[in-house]
């Protein structure tokens, strides 16, 4: 919020969009086809670091708003036959819903209270996914195979690598966006704010629990988008997504890359997934190398890596 | 005069202990009233029930004559109700400009669409004109937390008179502070009090009577005495419990 450096912020967010976009001209396929699933999740971290980086929430149940989304897109496509894009907002919509319920049942808590409040929601979510699975397939899931959007004249598989990739990238690049504009915005101010200090806060006349209600909406929504998207980029839906491991990722995510900086998702989301990818070609014991990344970063650089960057160098950074 | 605020029959009890039994206060609109008591007499529980950080166990609150007893803190806020606090709550980790652009911003904000597109250059204006208003013109860049204690104070002052008052409660903004500082604060309350009435709550007899149109003493929860400073001055009653004579 000091330091105010607008277009060299505006600047630098466009541009890294550019250099991802570019980044498919030279990169091989099995590194694009990583990225795109990295971004895809990168945009999920982003709605998780609206909530916790900015309003000061930390969720443990951010997997209800992902499989929220992949649901209400998978099972609109498998059982009503739905298209891409009616599908896209069918998850949406649905990730709202859950967003707005949980929302408003978490409202009054805080700290410890909500952790414990969201995981205990995802739970329940997660079990009733297994709990239906002749409609949802439980934890095998099911696969969609033929998806396409027509736009502009002529069919764009989804499959196909290169249009995965690019709105692998579109859907990124409209959350890192969002939440750019989110961040700079009056309503991001007051978010902040309200993670320094809730009582000031509600004292220099603001609704608190409206405040409340709205992060976790878009941070419920983000989270959605990104399910929907990894449903129809990656054409799988399955419980694995709504349990508790996939809400402890983005966590660790935006931890990892900053919490409360708006590139730090993307980072901590690549770093991980590549840290977890090169680990697991040495050994079956991978989370250990995991742990002691964390580990150094909680000794080192305790705002994570953009955070760490923003601290030393660039006190413009967003 | 008009009546600004009053209570009537408000009580706040915490457990076993009423900290506030059953008060009517009343305040006239442009005065500067001094709230006065000894320690744990409910002076900053009373100013709780007004500004609404608690919520009574009975009686009524009322302001320009409307029942707000049931209005969460921030609607009070919206009408004019303002309170700065007695233990400095300011945001330490956010620079002096952004804590006082965020007062300023809440008066800025009167439609939905302010939230996500605000005048920027408006709010830069008066967030400056707001820190040189208290003196605070050369520190704006500074994280809040790295100033002075009396500097926190003023910066305190300085977000709530942004809030532009109706009826502004100061909760012993003295406390603490070197006498030229005091001196500073004074000047600020009577600028102030040209345009907004003040219910200052305060332990420097020196400071009320400098400052106060009406003085309010209370002592275990109740009103015992009220009066101009002169009148409380010589009052009996006061001289026992408050001034221990």
């Amino acid at each position: 919020m000091s330091a105010d450096r607008p277009g060299l912020t505006l600047a630098l967010h466009l541009g890294l969009l550019a250099v991802l976009g570019g980044l498919q001209l030279v990169l091989p396929a099995f590194h694009l086809a990583m990225l795109a699933r990295i971004m895809v999740l990168a945009s999920y971290a982003v709605g998780y670091n609206l909530l916790l980086g900015y309003a000061g929430l930390m969720s443990l149940g951010h997997a209800m708003f992902f499989a929220a989304g992949m649901y209400g897109t998978g099972l609109t496509i498998q059982h009503l036959g739905l298209g891409v894009a009616a599908s896209l907002l069918a998850g949406l919509v649905s990730a709202l819903m859950v967003a707005a319920v949980v929302g408003a049942i978490t409202l009054r808590t805080a700290g410890p209270a909500f952790l414990i409040v969201t995981m205990m929601l995802a739970q329940a979510f997660y079990l009733a996914t297994l709990y239906f699975n002749d409609v949802t397939g439980g934890d095998q899931g099911f696969i969609l195979s033929g998806l396409g959007l027509e736009l502009g004249g002529r069919r764009w598989a989804l499959a196909d690598p290169g249009v995965k990739y690019n709105a692998a990238l579109i859907v990124f690049g409209a959350s890192l966006l969002l939440s750019l504009w989110l961040a700079r915005s009056p309503v991001g101010r007051v978010l902040v704010a309200m993670r320094e200090n809730e009582e000031r806060t509600r004292l220099l006349g603001y609704n608190t629990l409206r405040l409340k209600l709205f992060a976790v909406v878009v941070s419920g929504l983000l989270a959605g988008l990104a399910g929907s998207a990894y449903t129809l980029l990656f054409s799988y839906v399955g419980s694995t997504f709504a349990g508790v491991l996939y809400s402890i990722y983005p966590l660790l995510w935006t931890l990892l890359g900053g919490a409360g900086t708006t590139l730090g998702p993307l980072v901590g989301t690549l770093v991980m997934t590549y840290v977890v990818d090169v680990a697991s070609g040495i050994t079956t014991g991978y989370l250990i190398v995991v742990g002691a990344a964390l580990v150094v970063m909680t000794l080192w650089a305790p705002a994570g890596i953009v955070g760490g960057i923003r601290a030393r160098w660039a006190r413009w950074l967003p | 005069m008009t009546r600004l605020l009053e209570t009537r029959a408000v009580s706040k009890r915490f457990g076993g202990l009423e900290a506030v039994s059953a008060v009517d206060f009343r305040v006239d609109r442009g005065e500067v009233r001094a709230l006065i008591g000894p320690n744990g007499a409910g002076k900053t529980t009373l100013v709780g029930l007004i500004s609404g950080r608690l919520d009574p166990t009975a009686g009524q609150v009322f302001f320009r004559e409307r029942d707000v007893t049931r209005l969460r803190a921030w609607d009070r806020v919206g009408l004019g109700i303002v309170y700065t606090f007695q233990v400095t709550s300011i945001y330490r980790r956010l620079s002096v400009r952004d804590n006082v652009a965020l007062a300023v911003q809440r008066r800025r904000l009167r439609r939905l669409l302010d939230w996500i597109a605000l005048d920027r250059d408006g709010l830069a204006r008066d967030v400056e004109a707001a820190l040189a208003r208290v003196g605070l013109g050369d520190l704006g860049g500074q994280p809040a937390g790295a100033l002075a204690y009396g500097h926190q104070r003023v910066l305190e002052v300085a977000m709530a008179l942004a809030l532009e008052p109706e009826l502004l409660i100061l909760d012993e903004p003295t406390q603490g502070l070197a006498a030229g500082e005091i001196d500073a604060l004074c000047r600020l309350v009577r600028d102030v009090a040209g345009t907004a009435t003040v219910l200052l709550i305060e332990h420097n007899l020196g400071v009320v009577l400098e400052l106060a149109s009406r003085v309010t003493v209370m002592d275990q929860g109740r009103i015992i005495a009220e009066g101009t400073p002169r009148e409380i001055e010589a009052h009996p009653e006061v001289q026992r419990v408050y001034l221990g004579r």
